[in-house]
């Protein structure tokens, strides 16, 4: 374990990082609303905070190792959600306490997107661009934002990428070096973004709106500038755009990579994470749509159309906009919505969840056992699209499989010993690990009511959820201390 | 640039590894063994492709359709000759280099053209390792000897000793030592770093100096750093595969030469194709052998086999038995530094041989030849200066006035068969071949910068 370069990097990134706050600054001089001291006030603690850890050591130039890099991306994960937190406690607003403002940073840097604050309408508007940039630099991840604008992290960028990347095959890069490939997903993370709000702003929504929403939209967040998130604008047309974008955010940013560069659609069709990933979404969509027909949720058709697709996409992305109230939606439809954001987004995009890749290798391996009964004999290989997948890739996402459910479960006793009932406790559980945002029963519209204790299990599940697990999982195990 | 690399072995890696280094580069590498790939990438900031690199898909997938350069270095000469083909064929790869093995390929010149198997340039680590090891023979008293300009200019390292003329004198007393003999002090590396050459630099004893001169000057210019040994007449080679065999060819008109090789059949081959040499079948650490072969009367004991260990451990024994010089061919970058300092006089890195040569063709600008010293950690450039005062930056100017980039120095020029040693006020002409030297490795494309010449001279 190199520490003092580990101390370098760190301090490095934090003052790269303290500039982040600089545009609620902007907007808060420009509304004239508040909040502008606070900020103002984080970031030079900030700065300064990441100047003093860098100076004594700004001499460590090694290269990273392996496992330097998990700690980097833990630390700087937990350091900048918990720092985020910083300006919303100073601004005081609703008497937050620590708790509850380092809830609503970690929430928002892990696109998780649920929140605690009640009355977000009133906030100034510093505040709220603040809560959507959390989620937009979150969403395709703030390590790869480093790698990409500080080209000296060097070899060292790649130990990085691996640790924050999701998806089961952390090793393809786009192009050959580390810093261009970072720098070409965040180009197409950019050009989402920009696409988004204009798609937003043109369909009614004021500018500041439609740059907060298109933020929380690409980066699947779930943050809005209303208490009623999407459901405020009553706008078809803004939910459509919404669907759209939370659909293009979902897929592999390589394949977008790929399909712009060659300038067609192929690789789209060509790839068996997407199709899967449309085809739970389609399935799921149908089911929703006929039972909310079957049960008159709705007075008309087109409505359960389009709230049922709308929320299907919403939460099977693992975004967390709502329109309707979907907690209260009859019968097996909200447990089932939740079961869909376990699948979560495809690797390599900015969703959550278990990724649609592991998914799909979970069923093609249990369809390799079923075989093996019939043909006890037979070399059977797991194929994805046309290639074969190595062994160690998918005993890797069994691992994972057992893992996330072994944390989930574990989770929920936790929860329930804090005194949360069970749905609230099964629901709060999913939302944060699959970095969702709403839940069920009292989670359901925001996580305000629930106590302290509680909310500090949900961030650890919420910073579990974003980096995978293992990332975070390694640094408590002895074999990684040990030198 | 954009290259891609076939063959992640012994040579593939260290190139890659070179090339990476440099970030105006992007490397994808190529081979079918993804552990070794998976090892490369946790080190490099390259990208890397499992599969056949001959094969088109595979190479459409690592780029090839914008590479600016394939380099096959695969372990199969008919690989490396098909994917050089696929490149030209299909994706018009502008730049090509295979690495061809087999004299078999090689004494057909014709066959490596445009219309037939499109390589533009091959590297033969065997011939050049082999040419390496002969100039270290003829200059018994040298570390390592680079040609430039053809051969009329050379550079040599050689380990200063009490006995040298200019040992313990400044650099500036040259002249007065040995009157007439123009030479340069390239480079003096004390201790393993390189410190700069000036003026008032005094040499001393165990330093490691690189100094440039003209063919002929060669054995002088080695005199003032230490006593001159006396010219190698019996050599002693340990394995006789392509290196040994081909040396043992080229030496045995000028010395008597020993060939040790383990393998029967070889051993016929060999003696069947060398005229004078004596081939000896058996195991070159067997003492009662060596022994018996009067190896205490040897000038050159030489390791060449594929095993580095086996190569280390005979040329000690050789030594210890009483061999003046013994050589040692090491792959391992990490015994070579090991095995200098201790009872083996040199160890030869194939890799570094090859590298250097395989670097000449990927520098910008017209250079000519880049040569790796020091075991990579500096460079001896050859590159030829074009155009005019206008066009070019180094051309009609005077050297004190170039603005050479941070640890480089111009050490010589080539002009026709003329080598003129460089002074503060030599100026450059079109056409010369100048030479370098870089201590900075970093600086590098500035130095292929200078090299360019303007649009103008088009």
């Amino acid at each position: 374990m190199q520490l003092l370069v580990i101390q370098r990097i760190l301090g490095l990134l934090m003052m790269v990082f303290s500039s982040t706050l600089l545009p609620p600054i902007i907007t808060g001089l420009i509304y004239k609303d508040g909040a502008v001291l606070p900020f103002t006030e984080a970031f030079f603690l900030t700065l300064i905070a990441g100047f003093l850890l860098y100076l004594p050591v700004c001499r460590q130039k090694r290269e990273l190792r392996l496992r330097d890099g998990f700690l980097v991306v833990v630390l700087f994960w937990t350091v900048l959600g918990v720092a985020g937190g910083l300006p919303i406690y100073l601004s005081g607003v609703y008497d937050i306490s620590i708790t509850d403002a380092v809830f609503e940073s970690i929430s928002g840097i892990t696109t998780t997107g649920a929140t605690v604050i009640v009355g977000i309408d009133e906030l100034p508007h510093a505040l709220l661009l603040y809560r959507q940039e959390l989620q937009w630099l979150g969403g395709m991840g703030i390590i790869v934002l480093a790698v990409a604008v500080l080209p000296i992290l060097g070899v060292g960028g790649m130990q990085l990428f691996r640790a924050e990347t999701p998806g089961p095959v952390k090793d393809t890069k786009l192009t050959p070096r580390i810093t261009q490939t970072a720098k070409a997903l965040w180009y197409i993370y950019l050009g989402l973004t920009v696409a988004c709000c204009l798609a937003y702003w043109v369909a009614g929504m004021s500018f500041f709106d439609a740059l907060s929403h298109s933020f929380s939209t690409v980066a699947i967040g779930g943050f809005s500038t209303h208490d009623a998130s999407i459901g405020y604008f009553n706008s078809t047309a803004i939910q459509f755009i919404a669907i759209v974008f939370m659909l293009l955010s979902g897929i592999n940013f390589a394949i977008h990579f790929t399909a712009i560069r060659n300038r067609s659609l192929r690789p789209y069709q060509r790839d068996a994470e997407f199709r899967t990933y449309i085809l739970v979404l389609s399935v799921v969509s149908v089911i929703t749509i006929g039972y909310l027909q079957l049960q008159h949720t709705f007075d008309s058709t087109t409505e359960s159309i389009i709230e049922g697709l709308f929320q299907v996409v919403s939460i099977g992305t693992t975004t967390g906009f709502t329109t309707a109230e979907y907690h209260s939606w009859p019968g097996f439809l909200p447990v089932l919505l939740l079961y869909v954001s376990f699948i979560g987004g495809c690797s390599g995009s900015t969703g959550g969840g278990i990724k649609v890749i592991r998914i799909l290798l979970l069923v093609k391996q249990g369809a390799r056992e079923l075989r093996r009964l019939v043909h006890p004999n037979a070399q059977i290989v797991v194929k994805i699209g046309k290639k074969a997948m190595p062994e160690n890739v998918i005993e890797a996402v069994w691992g994972f499989f057992a893992a996330y459910f072994a944390i989930s479960a574990l989770m929920i006793l936790m929860l329930m010993a804090t005194g949360l009932d069970q749905e609230t406790a099964f629901s709060a559980v999913a939302a944060c690990l699959n970095n969702l945002g709403p839940g069920l029963g009292d989670v359901g519209r925001n996580f305000a009511s629930i106590n302290d204790p509680a909310k500090w299990i949900l961030c650890f599940a919420m910073l579990l959820g974003r980096l995978e697990i293992f990332t975070l999982l390694v640094l408590i195990t002895p074999a990684f201390w040990k030198k | 640039m954009n290259i891609i690399i076939l063959g992640a072995g012994q040579v593939g890696s260290t190139v890659a590894t070179e090339l990476s280094r440099e970030e105006a580069n992007e490397l994808t590498v190529i081979d079918i063994d993804q552990q070794i790939l998976s090892d490369l990438q946790d080190r490099l900031d390259i990208r890397t492709i499992c599969g056949n690199g001959s094969y088109p898909g595979l190479l459409e997938d690592a780029g090839a359709d914008d590479a600016d350069m394939i380099v096959a270095l695969t372990n199969s000469d008919e690989i490396n000759m098909i994917a050089c083909q696929v490149a030209s064929s299909i994706f018009h790869t502008p730049t090509k280099v295979a690495r061809i093995r087999s004299p078999e390929y090689l004494r057909r010149p014709g066959l490596f053209t445009e219309n037939s198997i499109p390589v533009d340039y091959i590297i033969s680590p065997e011939s050049l390792v082999t040419e390496y090891i002969y100039h270290l023979i003829e200059h018994p008293s040298a570390l390592q000897v680079l040609d430039f300009a053809g051969g009329r200019a050379q550079l040599v390292a050689v380990k200063a000793y009490d006995d040298g003329l200019m040992v313990g004198r400044a650099l500036r007393t040259m002249n007065e030592v040995v009157p007439g003999v123009d030479m340069r002090v390239a480079a003096i590396f004390r201790a393993g770093e390189s410190i700069m050459p000036s003026a008032d630099c005094v040499i001393e004893t165990g330093d490691e100096v690189f100094l440039f001169a003209a063919r002929e000057h060669i054995p002088t210019v080695i005199s003032e750093m230490r006593r001159l040994e006396k010219p190698n007449k019996r050599i002693m080679l340990a394995g006789g595969g392509n290196i040994g065999g081909q040396l043992a060819a080229m030496m045995e008109k000028d010395f008597q030469v020993k060939v040790i090789e383990s393998y029967p059949p070889r051993a016929r081959e060999l003696s069947a194709t060398l005229d004078s040499t004596i081939v000896l079948l058996g195991d070159a650490a067997d003492p009662d052998l060596l022994l018996e072969e009067n190896i205490e009367s040897m000038d050159v004991f030489c390791a060449l086999t594929n095993d580095d260990e086996a190569n280390i451990l005979s040329s000690m024994l050789a030594k210890r038995m009483g061999a003046k010089k013994v050589m040692s061919l090491i792959n391992r970058p990490a015994y070579v530094d090991l095995v200098e300092s201790g009872l083996i006089d040199i160890a030869i890195s194939p890799h570094q041989v090859t590298i250097g040569a395989l670097l000449a063709h990927i520098r910008r600008g017209d250079v000519v030849a880049v040569h790796a010293l020091r075991r990579g950690s500096a460079e001896a450039i050859e590159a030829i200066a074009h155009g005019d005062r206008d066009s070019s930056r180094v051309v009609g100017r005077e050297i004190q006035d170039i603005k050479l980039p941070e640890g480089a120095r111009i050490s010589a020029i080539v002009r026709g068969q003329e080598v003129i040693i460089a002074h503060h006020d030599t100026v450059i002409e079109s056409e010369d071949h100048v030479i370098l030297f870089l201590t900075n490795k970093k600086k590098i494309s500035a130095v292929e910068k200078l090299f360019q010449v303007g649009f103008t001279y088009f």
